[in-house]
């Protein structure tokens, strides 16, 4: 059961993050530097999630032998990286794992 | 029409292309919410509250992996420190507005009307300029609220063996193809991925994500650190 008060905790802390910098933040204060290192939060963050949702089961066990979440997700990267296109990428990678799943 | 509305119109027609991927995103995240055990209503309401797509997932994921509640507001927090950077960047804008349309401004503030709002700002001259992003952000609210309701109807009808959760890992991959064309961004996010997935019985608390991104954002600090000391 998920608890409503964590939900609203959680959208707190969504909108402050949204809105700390416009209500406190000076200019000066960002610089190139920190921008920079700004730019690898997606790629801090996103792989966390990414990585243990194709290699680990629901137990936490780590699947690699006929796993086919590893073959559809290398499926979404190539049509990713091919085509930049959002749709392409989440249904390329939906489809494959499809056709893995049901065809063997 | 005033000044104002014209720039919140242009903000609506300039973030509508952004919208087509919103739309199986918000789908796949009210299938998962009610496959995931979450009332309609809770649904709803975590996209009226929370209203950001990343932090939502990373919530069910979570939820569903059995994290604790400071777990996953915490995870959550790291997800959103993006948007720090994008407040910076409209705080040169908004500083003369009214505490309430700093608020409002900041409640609609989402990846897709940055992304478009950013590259406005940087053509136009207008003193309004600003209220280009609360057009582009009311309209990803929109579609966000509607296509959540037809996620939450789908839920119901859409098999569990389809394996949609699935869609989760893969939305994230999307939203970081770009990033892997870069090589410094690609080690990041294979170390990343790497603690995440070895850390994930070992680290307390199911925190592997902030471990994992902590760590990640440190080494992304020592690698630009060296790129811009080898170039001079």
């Amino acid at each position: 059961m998920v608890d409503l008060s964590l939900i609203i905790y959680c959208g707190l802390v969504t909108f402050f993050s949204r809105y700390l910098m416009i209500a406190i933040l000076k200019k000066e204060m960002f610089t190139d530097r920190i921008r920079e290192v700004l730019s690898f939060v997606p790629s801090a963050i996103f792989p966390a999630i990414i990585f243990p949702a194709i290699f680990l089961d629901n137990t936490g066990m780590f699947v690699f032998d006929s796993n086919p979440k590893i073959y559809a997700a290398a499926v979404a990267v190539l049509f990713g990286l091919i085509t930049k296109n959002v749709i392409v990428t989440i249904f390329s990678g939906l489809t494959s794992y499809w056709l893995i799943i049901y065809m063997f | 029409m005033s000044n104002k509305s014209n720039i919140f119109v242009k903000g609506i027609v300039d973030v509508s292309p952004l919208m087509i991927p919103v739309v199986p995103f918000g789908i796949i995240f009210g299938v998962l919410a009610i496959d995931l055990g979450l009332s309609p209503a809770t649904t709803m309401a975590m996209s009226i509250i929370i209203f950001g797509g990343a932090s939502q997932i990373v919530f069910l994921q979570l939820f569903s992996a059995g994290a604790s509640s400071l777990v996953i507001l915490s995870s959550v927090g790291a997800v959103n420190s993006r948007h720090l950077l994008y407040g910076a960047v409209l705080s040169e804008h908004t500083s003369d507005l009214k505490m309430i349309w700093k608020i409002i401004i900041s409640y609609f503030l989402v990846d897709q009307s940055f992304a478009v709002t950013n590259k406005y700002l940087k053509q136009s001259s207008d003193k309004d300029k600003v209220f280009h992003s609360f057009g582009a952000g009311v309209t990803c609210w929109m579609i966000w609220q509607t296509t959540t309701l037809i996620g939450i109807f789908l839920g119901s009808i859409i098999p569990e063996e389809l394996g949609l959760s699935f869609a989760v890992p893969l939305t994230f991959i999307a939203l970081l193809v770009d990033d892997l064309r870069k090589l410094l961004n690609v080690i990041v996010i294979i170390i990343s991925g790497l603690i995440a997935t070895f850390g994930y019985e070992i680290i307390p608390f199911k925190a592997y994500v902030i471990v994992a991104a902590v760590i990640g954002l440190l080494l992304a600090m020592i690698l630009t650190k060296f790129k811009v000391f080898r170039n001079g």
